[in-house]
């Protein structure tokens, strides 16, 4: 709008943040709890 | 005799052999249908939504904008709910539930605040202004930054200081009705909200391919969020559990070298 930007970089910019953000979010979140849950399978087992 | 009526329902809920038979079926699809569903709305939103009027095609910033800061104040709520079952019912999942919420909370309180510099940039003109909306949510952001470190802390000085943490979230809380009411009690270039009651009575001011659209993506971050925080609880709860069973051998260890000796 102001200074003929380009608006459809600023939309990439904020769906790259939001998809790969969330993405990294829920992958991280997923393997910390496999990660937690088999040390407490090996904790039982010894 | 002790009537305790007010703590025997939730308590029955706040069994953690309990909670994980719930949590355990419902974490997975969750995520696989909140993340189906984000996707979906997403790929509409940046390929098929019409560009507005006067915004152009930085309204496509909404369905990540709006769902980001919904769940930035939805994480902190969950966290005064919880410090409040704690400090009150002395809940055994409160604390666990309340710092598995913070890490995702704090997550969508930045999402809300760097797509909302990358709207403001081209709709107003600027990175950023210190008006009471973007401040309020700024300082959510930094509520949350604390209040992880405050865990932290407390859970590496041992077990029954939680309540210090819980405290913290219920006072916190004082911030979400001013970053709602922000925009109506102070001059702001932020608009003031676009969805209410008015919106499930049919008559919103939002138009309703936009308005659909920012439902779909609210409840699609939503279901992701729900798994996220399930996951977070039960790498909370195994590392404790994992913990609690390691002390157990230790001390069984030295009182069974004591008796040796």
């Amino acid at each position: 709008m102001h200074e003929g930007l380009n608006q459809l970089a600023f939309v990439y910019a904020a769906y790259a943040l939001g998809v790969g953000g969330t993405l990294a979010l829920v992958l991280q979140s997923w393997a910390a709890m496999r990660r937690a849950e088999a040390r407490r399978e090996r904790s039982r087992e010894q | 005799m002790v009537l305790n009526i007010t703590k025997a329902p939730m308590h029955d809920y706040a069994n953690p052999a309990r909670f994980l038979r719930l949590a355990r079926p419902i974490t997975a699809p969750l995520l696989l249908i909140g993340g189906a569903l984000t996707l979906a709305v997403l790929a509409w939103g940046l390929l098929r939504a019409p560009a507005e009027q006067l915004q152009g095609e930085t309204v496509r910033i909404l369905f990540i904008h709006v769902p980001a800061a919904w769940l930035g104040m939805g994480g902190w709520s969950m966290i005064a709910l919880a410090s409040l079952s704690e400090l009150v019912w002395r809940h055994p999942l409160a604390s666990i539930a309340a710092r598995a919420a913070a890490l995702p909370g704090a997550f969508f309180a930045l999402l809300c605040l760097v797509t909302g510099s990358l709207w403001g940039r081209p709709a107003w003109g600027a990175w950023w202004v210190w008006d009471g909306r973007l401040t309020s949510m700024l300082v959510l952001f930094f509520l949350y930054c604390a209040y992880l470190a405050l865990a932290d802390a407390t859970e590496r000085a041992g077990q029954g200081n939680t309540r210090i943490a819980a405290i913290f979230g219920l006072v916190g809380a004082v911030n979400l009705p001013i970053i709602h009411y922000s925009v109506i009690w102070w001059n702001s270039l932020h608009q003031v909200p676009s969805i209410g009651m008015s919106a499930l009575r049919g008559n919103s001011p939002m138009a309703p391919e936009f308005l659909y659209g920012l439902l779909a993506a609210t409840l699609g971050f939503s279901l992701l969020f729900g798994g996220v925080v399930l996951a977070r609880m039960r790498t909370l709860l195994a590392d404790q559990q994992t913990q609690a069973r390691l002390r157990r051998r230790a001390m069984d260890h030295t009182d069974g070298g004591g008796a040796d000796a």
